[in-house]
């Protein structure tokens, strides 16, 4: 296999890191929707944390998506 | 691949005003221009915005008193009872992350923050910053901090080497978190501007879809700052109250 096949196919791979992030802001934003619903008053409360935990979860899979643009253009 | 991709030029650092002071390269880059731009920024709202002192403030006042009140609030909440001499540092931190996320959304300016050693040393400052506290604080018994409580003797020798790892990963994974997400974000609006380039018509579809990512650039970008701010006040909690 040459070098730029392999890159493309390591690139490829590394996307896979995004389904974490994928299930990871599923999983943060329908924790909120479920808790707002059953609490409404709590909301202003869960929200921060809520964004806190879309943040942290949205970076692990650009950590990913880095490391293919970095196979992709820079080696 | 017949499209010529460049998506990664943006981040060049390039010498404006080129300075060598024995060996060392100090020179003035776009980088360096950029950061004193926001620190222009930062200081002329707050001291323009403050500088009247009206009871009910006009619209630059709010915004610095706005942004005053959030950080305030937040390492009130988030660092504990005692964390308000280090408020000063947070906000100041929160403020340069966001300015320097904002600015670097402006087209053709360049993202200080998507500079991996800039992310770095912020972190560092962070992460050496708060151990210190902690020693003066607490003297060897901060390291209590590592020992989780209530846990039995087997079960310590396993969770302390992940502690201390934990601990030590922090300026790591705080600093690489903005720098991904920066750099992520920055070359995907590049790639697909890179695309509408050289479909044509069809570029209405490459150029929606960065309208797009531009937005959700726009929450990134203060939603990062906030993060980085939080978990600065959370690394503090720690280090004034132990768990």
């Amino acid at each position: 296999m040459d070098l730029a096949s392999a890159k493309m196919i390591g690139a490829g791979l590394a996307c896979i890191a995004l389904v974490g992030a994928g299930v990871g802001i599923g999983n943060v934003f329908a924790s909120l929707i479920s808790a707002v619903a059953r609490n409404p008053a709590a909301q202003p409360q869960v929200q921060p944390f809520a964004f806190l935990g879309f943040a942290l979860a949205e970076a692990t899979g650009l950590f990913g998506l880095a490391i293919a643009f970095l196979i992709l253009f820079v080696f | 691949m017949a499209l010529e991709l460049h998506p990664l030029e943006q981040f060049k650092v390039e010498p404006l005003i080129p300075l060598h002071i024995g060996g060392l390269d100090v020179s003035y880059t776009n980088a360096s221009l950029f950061m004193t731009i926001a620190v222009v920024l930062i200081t002329a709202l707050l001291v323009l915005g403050t500088k009247r002192g009206a009871l009910v403030p006009g619209r630059w006042q709010s915004v610095a008193e706005m942004s005053y009140e959030f950080v305030a609030d937040m390492v009130d909440t988030n660092a504990g009872h005692g964390a308000e001499p280090y408020f000063p540092f947070v906000f100041t931190l929160f403020m340069f992350v966001l300015f320097s996320n904002f600015l670097g959304l402006i087209p053709y300016s360049f993202t200080v923050t998507s500079q991996i050693i800039v992310t770095f040393a912020l972190a560092a400052a962070v992460f050496i910053g708060v151990t210190i506290i902690g020693f003066i604080k607490h003297g060897a018994h901060f390291l209590r901090l590592f020992v989780p409580e209530g846990v039995p003797m087997v079960l310590l020798l396993l969770l302390v080497p992940i502690e201390i790892l934990s601990y030590f990963i922090r300026p790591f994974t705080l600093s690489i978190r903005l720098f991904a997400n920066m750099l992520a974000g920055h070359t995907m609006l590049a790639i697909f501007g890179g695309f509408a380039a050289s479909v044509g018509l069809l570029a209405i579809l490459p150029v929606a879809l960065d309208v797009a990512i531009l937005a959700l650039e726009v929450l990134v970008a203060a939603l990062q700052a906030y993060v980085f701010a939080i978990l600065t006040c959370l690394y503090l909690r720690d280090a004034l109250h132990l768990h």
